[in-house]
């Protein structure tokens, strides 16, 4: 395990109460603060990070995936600041072979790292490994598609039950919704 | 001279080093990806912009006491803005690729205007040196104050760009206030005349170069009222953020002054940047105390590294706490880090002491045309002199 400092996160827990501080009251049961919740980059709309890269080495595709270009990020480490969610990540070294892909492309160090849902894949016709093993496993917890199209099963999924989103009010428009 | 290369080289070497293993090496870390080289970039560049308290006198005013002073604050100037632009070359990841910044131009990037600005604003300064050299006869110093009122307008744009690069965060409220552009300049133009008082009492002790009391007085007194101006911009934002109630407005400042879920890390600079200011203000204020040459001398260092504190590592490393998901922690430069920004201040002071015959040239080339440290224009004849 390297220097926690320098670790690089694509998608991992945080207690609910970090995830969603605005739910958060004084009469919350600690149980339902501490709940682990997945966060990873919220793909928003809105995104302040593409905003600010000043190599446009992070932007936003036609499909809506913040992607991210690491042969040409400078490392400026500006998107990392500009996020409000704290989902980017540094190679403040070499980074190693951590995603357990093997066609997931190598990094040199000195460039800012993200979740791209697997952009990779889904070019390829695929979904993001986190869904894929997911739905491997039997939970479907994740549900991944188009938001664009009103017959997705995703669309279906928002019309019918409530969702969260973090930090609505900075108006960054995510894209991860959480189901309540 | 040999302490200052000593220092210059063990900063290469620690860039070496740097360069690598990465930025590992540096106390930069997921929750507080800017640190030193940031906040002294933006120390720096106030540096640079405060050039403009000797523009504008000379240029705008008229005030010719300020003819030599004006030499050395734009000898400053690019120096200083040269050390700016060493900091963000430090500071990259990838530093081979710095040239995709104008490769990719991204107009929405506020570091992208900065950039453009920062070496604009260089150009401009040692155009306006070698002009503050040269141009004297009537009919070139037409032309040397035609630049000098595009550089005063640019010189303020490099701070003000600098400050919106912070200002426009949503992910950092503690940046996220239309008070630190106002809040920058105010430091700038306190810690820049700051540092010419004290140099030009270095370059008059050695004999180098004078700059004049009357310029001298007259730095110390913007310096002064810069440094009201800041700690009035201070206050008002402390205001907003503790009477709002608004947790994420101010748990920046509960970090910096009192600490925040038990970590304290920058507590002790924090404090010593405000005693700094607290205990210039009363002596630069009071006639008294600041006739006393040795204690206006202390006041005006203790200005500058007040300001260097606050700007040179509080305010940038303060914005990162608390992180998006509410986690604390302290940020601390690592040695090879505090080395590399020891190289750039040596090298910095090794580039001012070679442009020493400047000032040499300066006084040669002015000796026949102004009496340049009681030089009145007739507009100020009224005026008092001014007491130091």
């Amino acid at each position: 395990m390297t220097d926690p400092r320098h670790e690089i996160k694509w998608l991992w827990k945080e207690p609910f109460v970090r995830v969603f501080p605005e739910q958060d009251h004084a009469y919350e049961v600690e149980a339902r603060r501490q709940m682990p919740v997945l966060v990873l980059c919220n793909h928003c709309a809105n995104s302040p990070c593409t905003r600010v890269c000043p190599t446009q080495a992070t932007w936003r595709r036609s499909d809506g995936v913040v992607a991210m270009d690491a042969h040409r990020c400078i490392g400026c480490r500006y998107c990392m600041t500009a996020c409000p969610f704290g989902a980017r990540s540094f190679n403040w070294e070499k980074p190693q072979a951590a995603s357990g892909a093997s066609n997931y492309p190598a990094r040199t160090a000195g460039v800012v790292e993200k979740c791209n849902f697997c952009v990779e894949r889904l070019d390829a016709g695929q979904r993001p490994l986190c869904v894929e093993t997911c739905h491997a496993r039997g939970t479907r917890a994740l549900t991944f598609g188009n938001l664009e199209d009103a017959e997705s099963p995703l669309r279906q999924l928002l019309a019918t039950r409530q969702v969260l989103r973090r930090h609505p009010a900075l108006g960054t428009e995510p894209s991860v919704f959480y189901l309540v | 001279m040999a302490a200052l290369f000593f220092l210059a080289a063990l900063g290469v070497v620690a860039y070496a080093m740097q360069s690598r293993q990465g930025l590992g090496v540096t106390g930069l870390s997921r929750e507080v990806p800017w640190g030193l080289y940031i906040a002294q970039f933006t120390f720096l560049v106030g540096i640079g912009a405060s050039a403009v308290t000797v523009l504008l006198p000379y240029y705008v005013h008229r005030q010719k006491v300020f003819a030599r002073a004006l030499i050395l604050g734009e000898v400053v100037a690019i120096i200083a803005l040269g050390q700016a632009l060493s900091c963000i070359f430090v500071d990259l990841g990838q530093p081979r690729r710095l040239l995709n910044i104008l490769l990719y131009p991204s107009p929405s990037s506020l570091m992208f205007w900065d950039c453009l600005t920062l070496t604009g604003y260089l150009g401009l300064s040692v155009m306006g040196l070698l002009a503050s050299l040269f141009w004297r006869s009537p009919s070139s110093a037409k032309w040397a104050r035609g630049l000098a009122l595009v550089t005063i307008p640019w010189a303020i744009g490099i701070h003000v760009v600098t400050a919106l690069l912070y200002a426009g965060l949503s992910s950092r409220p503690a940046w996220m206030t239309a008070v630190l552009a106002p809040r920058f300049l105010a430091t700038a133009f306190a810690s820049g005349p700051a540092l010419l008082i004290l140099l030009a009492g270095g370059l008059a002790r050695a004999k180098v170069f004078d700059v004049g009391r009357d310029a001298v007085a007259r730095l110390s007194v913007i310096m002064t009222y810069a440094a009201v101006f800041s700690l009035l911009l201070a206050g008002l934002e402390a205001f907003t953020a503790l009477y709002s109630g608004i947790p994420s407005a101010r748990e920046h400042l509960q970090y910096l002054f009192l600490g925040l879920d038990g970590h304290t890390g920058l507590l002790a600079f924090n404090y010593l940047s405000w005693g700094l200011l607290l205990f210039a203000l009363p002596v630069l204020l009071i006639p008294g105390l600041r006739r006393r040459a040795g204690l206006a001398t202390s006041a005006t260092a203790a200005i500058l590294i007040s300001v260097l504190v606050d700007k040179g590592l509080c305010l940038v490393t303060s914005g990162f706490v608390p992180s998006p998901l509410g986690y604390v922690s302290d940020y601390w430069p690592s040695l090879p880090e505090v080395a590399i920004v020891v190289g750039i201040y040596a090298g910095g002071a090794l580039v001012f002491l070679f442009l020493r015959p400047l000032f040499v040239l300066a006084v040669l080339v002015h000796a026949d045309n102004q009496p340049l440290s009681t030089g009145r224009e007739p507009g100020m004849a009224e005026a008092a002199p001014m007491e130091t």
